[in-house]
């Protein structure tokens, strides 16, 4: 329970269907910590885990009349998800952390606790379905009613024995729907805005955010400033550290030439940041590490399916093979705009989430 | 479904008898302490019966209490109360956070402070204190019982050293009143602090004991109520539970009530120790009589506290930071205790009302619930050998 209207609501829902529900708060990050640090606001509210946001679910919990508890894994939330997003960054790529939150926090250590408090599931708030398929006897993960509000994007880690454990109460239903039934409910958060940003990057400036941290940790940036190249190779100018880039990013390049320039790719061993127009954005394939399949256990033959690059991306239709253990390679039927290393490409069987993995490079 | 109450280093139940020598002064006595007229007198006449039981409960005079809103006032009124800037404060690792953090305001604000660290059983040493000692030391707090281990610091031997040097000594006794015969003259402090709602009473009152002679500004200014030293009128309600519980306690103490407690608590702690991978944190060292604070190798204290709660058992693990999630206890980490071994202990604390069955119905869901934790856990090894590990290093 995050103290947010999708959670609470999930809540409600369980209780008014008699289940024995326990509510759960993980508090991942102390929202203070930074405080101070240059750059950082002195203070930030209604944000995941601060304390007005735990006063709401409890308070949610108190009207429905159930237990609560808030359960410490900030070790372990700094261990697997910021440091991560940390280095990722600094090596040129561009990382997702709510992913990784999910698989290796909500969906592995919250698991953990609420099986070892004796509840059998776990129900969240995430806009996604389970399905049981007798045929093939493995777990579905499913898209959502409301396209709109989809994050089976950053549930493709999920494993059966995770999904087998699951619910998402809300998979049926629109936002508007759900606000309806937290007011029916009387739930204090029913008309509390939805939060957007990464929980632990204050106003979404991820920037500001790795040189707080890092600065905390006593370390300096990395020396990462290198050099402005185009896609021909020719230097153009230089750059103050990949870190400050994302593929098909446009502003803030630092160099002016007659036509828009967007960063291409960005090249970790050499600290070089390759620039170029809108059409060398585009790739047509790209390899994807770490690939956790979930509608099938393996991949024998090329597969026909649509593909998400990036959470708010129009599932494209492409063909996957198997590249090795763990690996696909996926062929778009159109070149895709800015794939980025570091996002993950989730592959869509119509609504059924075959699997996922971690976009490791593109190639024209 | 039937709830036990283990936690009484909270806070405690308020007795019945308590209950209802409060209740006439939230009614029929209503008047306000510091008035001259008959309301006045009837409610001045109260807390003055209050003051003298705390007294006599710390074998102090009645014109050395004032009365506070609770412990961590009375800590803050003994510390900013006696140090001003160019001071030194000595005090220990394992202080309560109404102490720790006053001392780190202090040490932000021209103070200097020093911590004197605690041996594996949660000691300090007498001799540490005496080395500390500086020309401008002003003041020695360290407390009498700590609320994670129960643990008795020496605290004669250190009210000796502040008495040879003149510096003024104030123990934080929130969790030894009651639970132990706590004299003044004994102990040799100037200053001290305790809280009803350690002892039976209300929560919202405490009292500091202020030795004649000892020259403390007041944090509260207004009007001259407790001889100048807290400005505000009076809880009075709150004060008159407070006097109750501490005449109860000090009856208690006579009829050796806690040597009972002991027995309970003993006999928790040897049946906890008999799980495999376990053992006692501030084994060794004296205690108060209602304590215990146990170890569980491979498990998560906080997982333990809720699956607990959910059987109708209330533990608890060390500090909880404001959202409510547990913190690696800093008094076992000043112990020597790995982080995982801190996360893994559990605090026992036995009340008044407490009764053998309570003991026992703890003793039914513990074992199960540690093993099944035990099961589930991802770094607790599976079928291992059964090994018998010692007491805490």
């Amino acid at each position: 329970m995050s103290g947010g209207v999708d959670s609470s609501t999930v809540a409600a829902m369980l209780r008014a269907e008699g289940r024995n529900v326990i509510g759960l708060t993980m508090q991942l990050w102390n929202q203070r910590r930074l405080a101070g640090h240059e750059g950082m606001p002195e203070s930030v509210q209604g944000r995941c885990c601060s304390i007005d946001d735990v006063y709401d679910a409890r308070r949610v919990a108190e009207t429905l009349g159930i237990p609560y508890y808030v359960v410490n894994h900030e070790e372990r939330f700094e261990r697997d998800v910021v440091r991560p997003f940390v280095e990722e960054y600094l090596a040129g790529r561009t990382p997702i952390p709510c992913s990784l939150c999910n698989n290796h926090l909500k969906f592995d250590q919250l698991l953990i606790v609420a099986q070892q408090i004796g509840a059998d599931k776990i129900a969240t708030g995430h806009y996604a379905q389970v399905a049981f398929d007798e045929q093939t006897q493995r777990w579905l993960l499913k898209r959502p009613a409301d396209k709109s509000k989809d994050q089976t994007y950053f549930l493709f880690g999920l494993t059966q024995e995770q999904l087998s454990r699951t619910l998402f109460p809300l998979g049926g239903m629109t936002k508007p729907e759900v606000r309806e039934l937290a007011r029916k409910h009387n739930l204090v958060i029913a008309e509390k805005p939805d939060s957007q940003e990464i929980c632990f990057v204050p106003g979404g400036d991820y920037k500001r955010f790795l040189e707080a941290y890092l600065s905390e940790q006593g370390d300096k940036p990395p020396e990462t400033a290198g050099e402005m190249v185009t896609t021909g190779g020719k230097v153009i100018g230089e750059h103050a550290g990949v870190h400050n880039f994302t593929v098909g990013q446009r502003k803030g390049l630092g160099v002016a030439t007659g036509s828009p320039l967007y960063v291409i790719q960005i090249k970790n061993d050499t600290r070089q940041v390759v620039v170029g127009n809108d059409e060398e954005l585009y790739s047509r394939t790209l390899r994807a590490r770490r690939v956790n399949l979930i509608s099938t256990a393996e991949l024998r033959e090329p597969k026909r399916i649509t593909v998400k690059i990036r959470h708010k991306h129009q599932p494209a239709p492409a063909m996957m093979e198997s590249a090795g253990p763990d690996e696909v390679r996926v062929t778009f039927d159109e070149p895709q705009r800015a794939i980025t290393p570091g996002q993950a490409a989730v592959f869509y069987d119509g609504d059924v989430v075959v699997g996922g993995g971690w976009i490791e490079n593109s190639t024209q | 479904m039937r709830r036990v109450y283990l936690d009484n280093n909270a806070t405690t139940p308020v007795l019945p008898e308590v209950l209802e020598a409060m209740r006439p002064y939230f009614g029929e006595h209503f008047g306000n302490a510091s008035s001259i007229h008959h309301h006045g007198q009837e409610t001045r006449a109260a807390v003055e019966r209050a003051r003298e039981s705390v007294a006599a409960l710390l074998g102090c005079r009645a014109s050395e209490i004032v009365f506070t809103s609770g412990g961590t006032e009375a800590d803050n009124l003994a510390i900013f109360g006696l140090v001003r800037p160019g001071d030194h404060v000595i005090t220990s690792t394992i202080e309560h956070h109404a102490v720790l953090n006053a001392c780190k305001h202090l040490a932000a604000n021209g103070c200097e402070v020093t911590y004197i660290p605690v041996d594996g059983r949660g000691l300090v040493d007498p001799a540490d204190v005496k080395r500390a000692l500086r020309p401008n030391t002003k003041l020695i707090t360290i407390m009498l019982a700590n609320n994670e281990t129960g643990v008795l610091q020496p605290v004669a031997e250190i009210g000796k050293i502040a008495a040879e040097t003149d510096v003024y000594f104030h123990t934080d006794a929130v969790q030894a009143a009651g639970k132990i015969a706590t004299d003044v003259n004994q102990i040799g402090c100037d200053l001290l602090t305790i809280s009803a709602h350690k002892l039976h009473g209300p929560q919202g009152v405490g009292a500091l004991c202020v030795r004649k002679g000892t020259r403390l500004e007041p944090m509260l200014h207004g009007g001259s109520h407790e001889r100048s030293r807290r400005a505000g009128t009076e809880n009075v309600p709150g004060i008159v539970g407070l006097g109750k519980a501490a005449e109860l306690a000090r009856a208690a103490l006579e009829r050796a009530d806690d040597l009972r407690m002991a027995a309970a608590r003993d006999h928790l702690e040897r049946e906890l120790l008999e799980i495999e991978a376990t053992g006692l944190n501030g084994g060794g060292a004296p205690r108060v009589s209602n304590t215990t604070n146990i170890y569980f190798d491979g498990i998560e204290g906080e997982a333990l506290v809720i699956a607990l709660d959910l059987k109708g058992l209330a533990v608890s693990t060390g500090a909880a930071c404001s959202s409510g999630a547990i913190e690696p206890s800093h008094v076992l980490i000043a112990m020597g205790l790995r982080p995982d071994r801190a996360k893994s202990s559990i605090r026992f604390s036995l009340g008044k009302q407490n009764t053998p069955e309570d003991v026992d119905f703890g003793l039914g869901l513990i074992p199960e619930t540690v093993a099944r934790l035990r099961d589930l856990s991802p770094v607790w090894p599976k079928a291992v050998v059964s090994q018998k590990l010692g007491a805490s290093s």
